[in-house]
């Protein structure tokens, strides 16, 4: 019942000759909300792409609802996974991009439905009944039938996440994604990111820049350096009393750079 | 006489207004070996761009190898090649058909980098989002990448198509009864050439004008989010 629903055990990441991921080890349980900081380039975006299969590992192995996402069960041991398995896998995660991603040529509508129906199998009408629920969800009802150009940067991103739960996944990752809106956009989204943490269900792994924001909706913050986690902890514990140096020197930047907003 | 159309050479204007009937009937000539070799670059365009894209090395070097060998060498050099060459092979083809094939030929090493380009125009982000999705790469393909792909293709195949129009006089070359052959035909026989090519001048000049304004039009209009998917 404790098993964690996303074990990474030893994994190992390279760019080339580039260490990305040296040997990480963590778990998260299901349920769990736990938000990734770290500075630039310490691997943070790395560790939701491996999981969202967008990028291989050199060693070690993920582990995504008790099972190997990177490999199969063979006759002697682990193979490396087919495609089959990476399609069957990929159903229990959904993934929010920093720069939306939406298909720019489908409509909000179609963009939400294009999957259900062609991937889950849902009929048209079944789809776009739950991608109303979606819309109503995100605050977006109105904009069923608009290109994503049409719309605010904030409200792209929120077609992305009602995107992302119409596939309905067990595990939602999010990867900076209110990097790229302007500042007053920002909180529209983190709204709609807020009220889905309240999901029992739903485990989500976050990437963010927006402490507060963390602070307020994570179990468990993991702080990341040079693909390592230095330090982690309850949002409690490690935003007012961090053990490391390290994780004290991040914070300290991270408030001068609000701070100099 | 010509294709049925007596000229007048009384004077400069007489002569030009009886032979543009049969300057017309080359033109349509030009234009038919123009549709058709545009016709062949597609079609053999899209082929090549596929096995460029290939992963296996087996499949995509010889691609890479026939786009770089059909680049280098000049049009007029595939067009003998087809037109003499091939029929010691037993493969006799009317010239206008050979004339459109080397054409298509010549011209599919440039649409084939016209795809490519298109596609891979097409940015990581919206693979990686398809990927997230659980969408296969065919659907991927045709629905994601390609309805994307298609607005900056067409307006690079309609340059093409105005090229391979200029290109067709080297069919002339192997018998092709073109417009500008028509109209070296018609200088033999009248002993004036100055009219009857300068018309061949204007009719491209008015053709190609049209044609470009069409495609700067289409450049313009296509939706460049894509072909949209309701
Ligand atoms: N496709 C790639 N090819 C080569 N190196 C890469 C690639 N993707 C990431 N890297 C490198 O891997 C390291 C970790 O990158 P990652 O994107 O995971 O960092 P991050 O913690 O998300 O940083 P940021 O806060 O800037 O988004 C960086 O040094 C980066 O340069
Ligand atoms: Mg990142």
């Amino acid at each position: 019942m404790n098993d964690p629903i996303i074990r990474f055990d030893n994994v190992v990441k390279r760019f080339g000759d580039h260490t990305v991921l040296d040997e990480l080890n963590f778990d998260i349980r299901k349920g769990e909300k736990v938000t990734i900081i770290g500075p630039s380039g310490s691997g943070k975006s790395t560790v939701l792409r491996i999981l969202m299969t967008l990028e291989g590992i050199e060693g070690g192995v993920v582990h995504v609802g008790g099972e190997p996402l990177w490999h199969e069960h063979g006759p002697v041991g682990l193979v490396p996974a087919s495609q089959a398995h990476l399609h069957r896998m990929r159903g229990q995660l959904g993934m929010v991009f920093q720069q939306f991603n939406l298909f720019p040529h489908m409509t909000v509508l179609r963009n939400i439905t294009e999957a259900p129906v062609k991937v889950l199998g849902l009929g048209k009408a079944e789809a776009r009944d739950r991608a109303e629920e979606l819309l109503e969800l995100v605050g977006l009802s109105d904009h069923a039938q608009k290109y994503p150009h049409q719309l605010s940067g904030g409200q792209q991103q929120r077609v992305g996440i009602a995107r992302a739960l119409a596939m309905r996944p067990n595990i939602l990752l999010f990867d900076e994604p209110t990097s790229a809106l302007d500042p007053e956009l920002v909180g529209e989204v983190l709204n709609v990111i807020g009220q889905l943490s309240e999901e029992h269900d739903l485990t989500m792994l976050l990437v963010t820049h927006e402490m507060r924001f963390a602070r307020e909706i994570s179990d468990r913050i993991l702080f990341f350096d040079q693909g390592r986690i230095v330090e982690e902890g309850s949002p409690a514990q490690l935003f007012t009393s961090p053990q490391r140096e390290r994780t004290r020197e991040f914070l300290g930047s991270e408030l001068d750079r609000v701070l100099a907003v | 006489m010509l294709f049925g159309f007596e000229w007048d050479t009384t004077n400069a204007l007489t002569l030009a207004l009886s032979i543009l009937p049969i300057l017309m009937v080359g033109l349509w000539v030009t234009l038919q070996a123009t549709v058709l070799g545009f016709f062949v670059a597609l079609v053999m365009g899209m082929v090549l761009a596929v096995l460029k894209g290939a992963r296996s090395r087996l499949v995509s070097w010889p691609a890479y190898a026939v786009t770089e060998f059909i680049r280098d060498t000049p049009l007029l050099v595939q067009l003998f090649f087809l037109y003499y060459v091939l029929p010691e092979y037993g493969i006799v083809l009317p010239a206008f058909l050979t004339g459109a094939l080397a054409l298509g030929i010549q011209y599919s090493a440039y649409t084939s980098e016209v795809y490519r380009a298109g596609l891979e125009a097409v940015g990581h982000d919206q693979r990686e989002a398809a990927r997230a999705l659980n969408l296969s790469r065919a659907r991927t393909f045709t629905h994601v990448i390609v309805p994307q792909a298609i607005p900056r293709i067409i307006p690079a195949m309609g340059n093409y198509l105005v090229s391979i129009m200029k290109d067709v006089p080297v069919l002339s070359v192997v018998t092709v009864l073109e417009m500008l052959n028509v109209a070296r035909i018609v200088g033999d026989r009248t002993f004036d050439y100055l009219v009857p090519l300068s018309m061949v001048g204007g009719i491209y000049l008015i053709l190609t004008l049209v044609a470009s304004s069409g495609v700067r039009w289409l450049d313009r209009n296509l939706p460049n989010q894509g072909i949209p998917l309701k």
